[in-house]
């Protein structure tokens, strides 16, 4: 889908993204301590963050398909972001609340914040890049032996 | 809002910073996404960014299989922080101020050239090795707080709601611990 995209598809992503970095400006999410405090329950103001982008992003998901068939800079189908259930959404999950919980940060929120001019948090996305690495290596790697070994594990 | 008016004492433990800087913040979040969806279809997520970027240094099978969409997600990064940036230009420099905006305490703020920038107090052992188990879980996980929570979750999928509830559940418990053991901040 690479080859020849409509000339407003980038514009319109990055418009997307600003607003996205503008709210989790707004709303505190991209500082850590914010978050933490709600982990430790002291400011539950994170649930209207959560609450209020879900209710706006299942306004548009239920409503949108039935309106128009397609997405005019794509032509993509418009669908629902239904991900399969395996055990991984739960030691996925799991990993990422400790880690969630140890920092306070999340991958959007960690961009945002360097957009603040949080650099401290140039550890956190250093951090994300290695977890994200080592797992992307040992889940390739366990891919490619699973293929030529033909399921010997 | 009407809670104030019914318990203050209830609302002002619960919400000590207010609502409103959330809720808008939050609608703001929702806002973006669906500008990218209705435009194209996507329903993005900012954890992917982190493995369809390492494709571009990396051959490894896991990274690749993200080569099509690697470089509008370096383009939805750069837009988060630079919306950020524009957020720190205005609200968090008081160049501009909004009842339903109420600035906070955490964190220390610092002036550079009439512009103020925010730094957190967090130490960077916990960013740096939340930030490594972020990175391996929401990837395993299929997801993190803008994938599951805010597309998944408003898509109704099942899978979003219970990685949600899951990592939710967990995070608690962890900042929990982590505070009961003295470590601040």
């Amino acid at each position: 889908m690479s080859q020849q995209r409509h000339p407003l598809f980038m514009p319109l992503i990055f418009l997307g993204g600003l607003i996205f970095g503008f709210g989790l400006g707004f709303s505190h999410m991209a500082r850590p301590e914010v978050v933490l405090n709600f982990l430790q329950f002291e400011d539950f103001g994170l649930l209207f963050v959560m609450g209020g982008a879900a209710v706006v992003s299942g306004l548009a998901f239920a409503l949108v398909p039935r309106l128009r068939e397609r997405a005019p800079l794509t032509g993509a189908a418009y669908g629902r972001r239904l991900k399969s259930f395996d055990r991984n959404v739960l030691i996925g999950g799991g990993i990422f609340g400790v880690g969630w919980g140890l920092s306070g940060i999340c991958p959007g929120a960690a961009y945002a914040s360097l957009g603040v001019g949080n650099v401290t948090i140039l550890w956190a996305i250093a951090g994300m890049f290695v977890g994200a690495y080592v797992q992307g290596v040992w889940r390739s790697q366990r891919a490619a032996s699973g293929t030529t070994s033909a399921g010997a594990d | 809002m009407a809670p104030e008016l019914i318990a203050p004492a209830l609302y002002e433990t619960l919400f000590p910073a207010g609502v409103s800087r959330y809720a808008v913040g939050g609608l703001l979040v929702g806002l973006g996404a669906v500008v990218i969806y209705l435009g194209t279809g996507i329903a993005a997520g900012a954890s992917t960014f982190l493995e369809s970027t390492l494709s571009y240094v990396s051959d490894q099978s896991r990274f690749q299989r993200y080569r099509a969409s690697r470089d509008w997600r370096v383009v939805f990064t750069l837009g988060i922080v630079v919306g950020a940036a524009i957020y720190a230009l205005t609200f968090q420099s008081g160049l501009v101020s909004s009842g339903l905006y109420q600035s906070g305490t955490t964190g220390e703020l610092r002036e550079v050239g009439g512009f103020t920038i925010w730094l957190t107090d967090v130490q960077p052992w916990r960013l740096f090795l939340g930030g490594i188990l972020v990175g391996i879980g929401t990837r395993i996980g299929k997801g993190c707080t803008s994938g599951h929570g805010v597309c998944g979750v408003g898509s109704a999928s099942k899978t979003s709601i219970v990685g949600v509830i899951t990592f939710l559940t967990v995070a608690i418990g962890t900042a929990q611990v982590v505070m009961a053991l003295g470590v601040t901040p």
